[in-house]
């Protein structure tokens, strides 16, 4: 026994180290599995105040952009206003309408949430965003995040209360459903951790006609993602000899280093959506068993 | 000003600097990611106990790991540089601690060969055990090395500047404090 203490206080630093070190390794390969830590709930309300403190006095920086933009966005939309448009006469005729219900009311499958973005890095290679919303505000994980002109920013990760951290594009681990929009083939849009301002779209087939300055959008098959919104133009087109696919270079049509307003985008069928497919793989595991 | 609230503001603004300018700074390369926190590590006093060094090193890290969102990271950097220095620090400075009685590491303190020995060592161990963990996720060994040498390279430039603008006065330990 008393071996034992003389042991401990002999190497009582060694052993502070070792658990330590253990303790901070186990944090950071369990986060970067789960996205989950200790203290993170509390650690994202104390980060997120002091930022919320500097993004107030950062925002003066950009105000003029900001009013740009805002202008700019608004434009946009007054041009889709329908007074904007004429109705020819011969398109139009009365119809009777025999069903009690309107059968032409769509059942709303996004619903958009603004938030202001208040830390924000691009120089790593492990981007996180944090937002000033949280699950106070109904926001959960995996929602889609989305820039004030509607292009792709990244995936919720984490929520405390007030608010939210997002797993940005420009992230090593990030992996988004994508398309070539003007063929509306399938893909994947990765980031290499090199420049913030291209990411790379895998898997489009060689067989597909592919220019530089194609779109590349959100993929309509996505749970997260609304579909056929930018998520960048095709700026260098390779391809991979090994696969016979193409390796496109797509520079993001958000700008990374000046992200100041972003949207929310919650997919509210999608706890359907991954019963349905995960009740469709239980049905095919027992049809499989019943054909043995 | 007591050590343990010069210290305790020290943390602080280190942590400021680091989250708020440093990590905003525009994308220079993928390579370059400028990193002068651990600085308060090299600061601290001659005379803390090293288990008391590591569990400080362990929340300086973590404190920044939070900012950052990799829990861990930092804090494991740290943790190992906390527990070099005392070894780096005892092979630089003379033995006879009747003739050095300094509070903290510094240029005056030590001269500036050794300080320089001792700055770039912790750099380079913190730098390369912090790029190493990234890169058991993500990377080549290339990739690793250069990485590893551009951001000792401007941490080393940004200890210094940070030497020059603010010389710390050498103040003597005495028996009548």
């Amino acid at each position: 026994m008393l071996n034992i203490f003389a042991f401990l206080r002999r190497y009582f630093t060694f052993i502070v180290f070792v658990v330590l070190q253990f303790v901070s390794l186990w944090m950071l390969f369990s986060y970067n599995r789960f996205h989950r830590a200790a203290f993170l709930g509390v650690a994202s309300e104390v980060t997120g105040r002091v930022n919320t403190q500097v993004d107030k006095l950062d925002d003066y920086f950009h105000q003029g952009e900001e009013a740009r933009r805002v202008h700019r966005m608004n434009d946009s939309l007054l041009n889709l206003l329908k007074s904007n448009f004429e109705f020819q006469d011969t398109t139009q005729r009365l119809v009777v309408d025999t069903l009690h219900f309107d059968s032409t009311a769509a059942i709303r499958r996004y619903t958009w949430r603004d938030a202001k973005v208040v830390y924000n890095t691009i120089n790593s290679e492990q981007n996180y965003l944090q937002l000033n919303r949280g699950s106070r505000y109904g926001i959960r994980d995996e929602m889609a995040v989305l820039n004030s002109d509607g292009a792709v920013v990244g995936v919720v990760v984490n929520v405390s209360p007030n608010f939210s951290q997002v797993m940005s594009l420009l992230h090593v681990q990030s992996s988004v459903s994508a398309a070539h929009q003007k063929s509306g083939t399938l893909g994947k849009v990765e980031w290499d951790g090199k420049d913030p301002k291209y990411v790379w779209l895998k898997g489009v087939s060689r067989s597909v006609d592919v220019k530089v300055g194609d779109s590349v959008v959100t993929s309509r098959y996505s749970y997260n993602f609304p579909p056929n919104h930018l998520i960048g133009t095709v700026s260098q087109i390779n391809s991979d000899p090994s696969t016979g696919f193409y390796l496109l270079k797509v520079k993001t049509a958000a700008n990374f280093s000046t992200i100041q307003q972003v949207f929310v985008v919650e997919n509210l069928l999608r706890e359907e959506q991954l019963r349905l497919s995960k009740e469709t793989d239980k049905k095919m595991e027992q049809q499989k068993n019943k054909q043995r | 000003m007591s050590d343990l609230v010069r210290n305790f503001i020290r943390l602080i603004v280190f942590l400021l600097v680091q989250v708020f300018v440093l990590n905003k700074i525009p994308f220079l390369h993928q390579f370059v990611v400028p990193y002068l926190y651990y600085l308060f590590i090299l600061w601290l006093p001659f005379s803390l106990p090293r288990p008391a060094l590591l569990i400080i090193g362990f929340f300086t890290g973590l404190l920044l790991d939070y900012f950052m969102w990799q829990p861990g990271l930092h804090a494991a950097a740290c943790v190992l540089i906390a527990y070099i220095r005392p070894f780096i620090i005892g092979l630089l400075i003379p033995k006879d601690t009747n003739e050095f009685n300094y509070r903290e590491p510094s240029p005056r303190a030590m001269g500036w060969a050794p300080y320089t020995v001792y700055a770039l060592v912790m750099t380079l161990v913190h730098h390369s055990y912090l790029t190493l963990l990234e890169w058991l996720q993500f990377g080549t060994f290339l990739q690793f090395l250069v990485k590893v040498l551009a951001t000792t390279a401007i941490s080393m430039l940004l200890v210094f500047t940070a030497e020059l603008l603010f010389p710390r006065k050498v103040k003597y330990r005495t028996n009548t404090a």
